[in-house]
């Protein structure tokens, strides 16, 4: 309840009541008629349903925060009337230089899916670290061309939107590299405290400038910040780098060349943990005694006595705490301070032992002066091997899914997270790659990367893609292909049918009769393709003519999906058979058409008028048995229709049915003859 | 080799990419090339340097990522894209707007140079005309020839503000790509897995002949026509199919080669050396097909690397070469088939090749710029 509420700029709860509706990727909130008299009073408008469930408290604060701010579109009418806000769940999807970051991470979140445990051990750890430092490249790189659009633009606002995300991509980053050394590295005492000093030197860049600025004066040695960078390569361990500087100092001094020549053994002496296995923890520690007692000599000797600047440094080889506080300013985190002060007390500090230093180190460092930010307690709970708590601290702080469900999804591949399971039923992984990927879907162009990562949530992904995959607008033919494909190869058979009627629809109101009909056999819809067979012969009884031949002509085996479409099919075979005047053929076909109900009953009239000229041709083209047939069919359709009363009223149907038995008598009396001179001779 | 590809991530899905044809006496491999892109709120073309020549290290190999000279607003999703000349691109909308687009290339700016508004569009049932998506172009200087998802064929003349011939209804279907045949004479696949041959001479509005897939009638997306054998032509299909047609007889083609798992999006031959042919596709593939693998005598310019690298003439292509895309089974005996990109997942909506350069564009919002093809 410490939160404070949180409101979406532009609306007032304090004038309109307003009401509001979840949809998978957006809230729609809209002011209501109702005034403020009498309603409810809600002051926290928006609780994410789903962050608390899992998070509880403290985490509302980040659901909310990730909706504010990022009011996409207003409607506004008269001033009496509503307003509708659309309000996006994830806000950072919108920043241009982070699609970058969202499309390159996609590639490797993939790889890692792929990468599943064929490789044991050592060589699996080597490549998830791999995975690991691919995914904080790809923030670095995106941190640079973030860095260059902030230098790059005149706008203030932008500039400053810029550099926000500089400092969070560099904050992710940092965070990421420590996780990457405790958790999937999981380096052990020795290596652990070089790993350690790689990643303070590789992110405490703020001494950088001024190492440059004295590295590169005319005189190193006589500038007034020398003792500064000595003093910096020192706490940062990097002793080749402060024995070189020191050899300029004392090449100055040679007065004093029995001092430094002391200082330069000591540092070069000072024993490090190997990456190897060449010596034992047991042989470290012990040349690490001994050289601490040696360094010990040499101060209480007061050899450096003459210079405090030697003085100083050689404390700080002791690990003497003070010493290195007074460095502060050098060191400018608690964490620098951590590392500096296990290099020279503790280089062979234990993973689980870490979490008394740094808690030590960030009061002291601190020194109750300020209080730690949500930085220093992320990186705190990450000393504290407490990953969840990482986890739950990075969700609220960060303004995007996208770090904590790949870190996640990363730490769950390290097998770290035993199956944490929530109370809803996914496990913590599912829960932040949906989340992520509800967030990508949201977005007019990012929808295909979310698509992947809904696939590998083996609980919901299922769901939630079936539920968004239907909210993608299809504008184009193009574009719905696309969509179309993403459901057919997961079986996703209500979509597919779906989208296919959509753009059937679509391209049925568009006159596109031709293109309304591939949709439907692409989804196998026979009831709309009989729908689209109605349409086309519909424009055949009214023209008189077909349109669409192209498509009618070369339906090929398409055409048994519907009766329907199987009629077309063979009534158009009908017309071309007739047209190159093959008049026996075409006659058996129509016969056909109506012998083997292929024709529906309401076109046997049709079929029965288009058989007319060929009972009129010169030649007899239909048989005695054939004209008795469509004898039967003529008196079926009228005897049989319950519309009986229709054909007496109409004059036109009546004196067709007249002009047809006519027909059919004469050609019966024709065929006689002929049949019976045919038999005689 | 996969080494010498250089990408970049462009925060925009593309749908298009296209070099700067080379001026006739050219000496240098492409540099300049075009991308189009689509599914943005704001969709841009955008022409880009493909690296610089002088950072060219020892053994030729580039280094360095493609870089944007400048680019415009585009209203619409790209959905093709070709140039004209050195200096204009043809572009068709979803909106059914064809845009010529000018480079001007001394202060590096884009302009748009003449617009054809709905030269693609449905007439609606009850109400006013909207536009239909323009879904191909082709041009052949100056004229240029479009369809759309409206089944129409439009010929224009880059010169001439109205169409010079439009034919309505030509397919009943969504014709999903243009080429040239010849210079009268052009060829569109459609929706319904026909391919058709129009002479623009000829004034009725019917194709002069309509070629079909047996079996189901799969559509087509994209075609293409052998640079020096007119009567061999390729075309991709929706089920990923490579289709080789023989115009001059049947009407079915002469091979179906398996290739991608879904969508094939583009095929295109070696414009200078067509025995080498390149299809991408939605599943996110990229294949090179080689049938030049038995001939022992390669074109001579494919062994010289790097900046020395001349394009010779088409001379030395090899009838028996040729000839290989339409023997009975291509697969087993001469055609060498790699897979460009392994491992990617989204569409490779577009590619182009020219000289020894390979460009394409994904809906993973990178474009990969491969120099040096045939390494």
């Amino acid at each position: 309840d410490t939160v404070p509420p949180q409101v979406v700029p532009g609306a007032d709860p304090s004038a309109r009541q307003l009401c509001f509706a979840w949809g998978p990727a957006e809230v729609l909130v809209c002011e209501t008629l109702f005034g403020r008299a009498g309603g409810f009073r809600s002051r926290c408008l928006f609780r994410s349903p789903c962050p608390s469930r899992f998070w509880g408290e403290g985490t509302v604060g980040a659901a909310a925060r990730a909706l504010t701010g990022s009011v996409t579109g207003t409607g506004d009418g008269a001033s009496g009337s509503s307003r509708v806000f659309v309000v996006r769940r994830d806000q950072d999807i919108y920043i241009q230089t982070l699609r970058k970051l969202f499309n390159e991470s996609h590639g490797i979140f993939m790889g890692l899916q792929r990468s599943e445990e064929e490789l044991a051990g050592k060589s699996r750890k080597a490549q998830l670290v791999q995975v690991s430092k691919n995914y904080r490249s790809v923030i670095r790189a995106c941190m640079e061309d973030m860095h260059q659009a902030a230098v790059s633009t005149r706008d203030p606002a932008l500039q400053g939107q810029y550099s926000t995300q500089v400092s969070i991509l560099s904050a992710m980053e940092l965070i990421w590299n420590l996780c990457e050394i405790l958790f999937v590295e999981a380096a052990t005492a020795g290596p652990l405290l070089l790993r350690l000093l790689d990643w303070v030197r590789l992110h405490v860049c703020d001494v950088d400038s001024m190492v440059r600025e004295v590295l590169s004066s005319e005189s190193p040695s006589k500038h007034k910040l020398f003792w500064n960078v000595v003093d910096v390569f020192v706490l940062q361990g990097r002793m080749d780098e402060a024995r070189h500087l020191l050899s300029k100092e004392a090449s100055a001094n040679p007065a004093s060349m029995n001092m430094y020549k002391i200082l330069d053994d000591l540092m070069k002496k000072m024993p490090v943990p190997s990456l190897g296995n060449t010596q034992t923890l047991t042989e470290l520690e012990l040349k690490w005694q001994h050289w601490h007692e040696e360094c010990q000599r040499y101060l209480q000797d007061g050899t450096f006595a003459s210079n405090p600047h030697m003085e100083s440094i050689c404390k700080i080889l002791l690990g003497d705490e003070d010493a290195i506080l007074e460095k502060k300013e050098l060191m400018t985190t608690w964490y620098h301070f951590l590392v500096t002060r296990l290099l020279y007390s503790h280089p062979t500090v234990k993973p689980m032992e870490l979490r008394f230093y740094a808690q030590s180190s960030m009061d002291l460092f601190l020194g109750g002066e300020s209080s730690p930010e949500p930085l220093d307690m992320i990186l705190m709970a990450a000393f504290e091997f407490e990953m969840h708590q990482v986890i739950k601290e990075c969700s609220i702080v960060l303004s995007n899914w996208w770090f904590v469900a790949h870190l996640t999804d990363l730490l769950d591949h390290c097998k770290l997270l035993q199956s944490h399971n929530l109370y809803f039923g996914s496990n913590m992984r599912e829960f932040l790659l949906l989340e992520y990927a509800s967030g990508l879907f949201s977005h007019h162009s990012l929808w295909q990367l979310g698509v992947d990562y809904f696939d590998h949530c083996p609980e919901y992904g299922r769901v939630y893609l079936e539920l968004h995959i239907e909210r993608i607008p299809l504008s184009t033919e193009q574009k719905a292909l696309k969509v179309l494909r993403i459901c057919e190869q997961r079986q996703m058979h209500e979509q597919v049918r779906s989208i296919c009627k959509i753009m059937a629809m679509k391209a049925l109101r568009n006159n596109r009769l031709g293109s309304a009909l591939s949709w439907s056999i692409r989804a196998k819809d026979a009831a709309f393709a009989t729908l689209i067979s109605d349409r086309f012969l519909k424009d055949y009884c009214e023209r008189g003519c077909f349109s669409d031949l192209d498509l009618i002509d070369n339906l090929g085996p398409s055409m048994l999906l519907s009766d329907r479409l199987t009629f077309l099919g063979k009534y158009r075979e009908f017309h071309r058979l007739y047209g190159e005047k093959r008049f026996p053929e075409a006659a058996r076909l129509l016969l056909t058409l109506m012998t083997a109900h292929i024709a529906p009953c309401s076109f046997w009239m049709t079929l029965l008028t288009d058989a007319l000229p060929l009972l009129e041709q010169k030649e007899v083209i239909f048989s005695a048995e054939q004209t008795y047939e469509l004898m039967r069919c003529l008196e079926d359709l009228t005897a049989g229709n319950p519309d009986k009363q229709k054909f007496q009223d109409d004059d036109v149907e009546t004196t067709k049915v007249e002009m047809l038995r006519l027909a059919l008598a004469r050609n019966l009396a024709r065929v006689i003859v002929k049949e019976g001179t045919m038999e005689g001779s | 080799a996969m080494e010498d590809v250089s990408a970049k991530f462009v925060s925009q899905k593309i749908s298009r990419t296209r070099w700067r044809p080379l001026p006739a006496a050219a000496l240098q491999p492409p540099d300049i090339f075009a991308t189009g892109s689509w599914d943005n709120e704001d969709n841009r073309i955008s022409i880009w340097s493909a690296g610089d020549l002088g950072n060219a290290g020892l053994n030729g190999e580039y280094h360095g990522e493609p870089h944007l000279l400048c680019d415009i607003q585009h209203n619409g999703d790209v959905m093709d894209m070709q140039f004209l000349d050195q200096e204009r691109i043809v572009v068709a909308s979803s909106t059914g707007t064809v845009t010529i687009f000018r480079h001007h290339q001394n202060n590096q700016t884009l302009s748009a140079d003449h617009r054809w508004e709905k030269a693609h569009y449905h007439v609606d049932q009850d109400t006013s005309c909207g536009g239909a998506a323009c879904t191909g172009v082709v041009c052949n200087n100056p004229e240029i020839v479009t369809v759309g998802e409206d089944g129409r064929i439009n010929l224009f003349r880059a010169d001439q503000k109205d169409a010079v011939r439009t034919i309505d209804n030509a397919d009943s279907s969504t014709l999903h790509a243009v080429t040239f045949l010849r210079t009268t004479e052009i060829l569109t696949v459609n929706s319904i897995g026909q391919l058709k041959i129009w002479d623009l001479r000829q004034q009725k509005n019917e194709p002069s002949q309509i070629f079909s897939l047996a079996g189901d009638r799969v559509p087509l997306h994209c075609v293409d026509r052998h640079p020096n054998q007119q009567h061999i032509v390729a075309t991709g299909g929706q089920d990923g199919m490579l289709s080789i047609w023989d115009i001059r007889q049947g009407t079915m083609p002469v091979s179906l080669l398996n290739a991608h798992e879904a969508e094939m999006w583009e095929v295109h031959f070696h414009p200078s050396d067509p025995d080498h042919l390149f299809t991408c596709s939605e599943d996110g593939s990229l294949w090179h097909w080689d049938t030049s693998t038995n001939v022992s005598e390669k074109p001579s310019f494919l062994h010289q690397g790097g900046r020395s690298t001349a394009y010779l003439s088409h001379s030395t292509i090899n009838q028996s070469v040729v000839s290989a895309w339409l023997s009975s089974d291509p697969t087993k005996d001469r055609m060498e088939i790699t897979n460009l990109i392994p491992n990617q997942t989204l569409s490779v909506n577009s590619l182009d090749v020219l000289g020894p350069c390979l460009v394409y564009g994904t809906d993973a919002e990178a474009i990969y710029v491969n120099r040096q093809l045939f390494a």
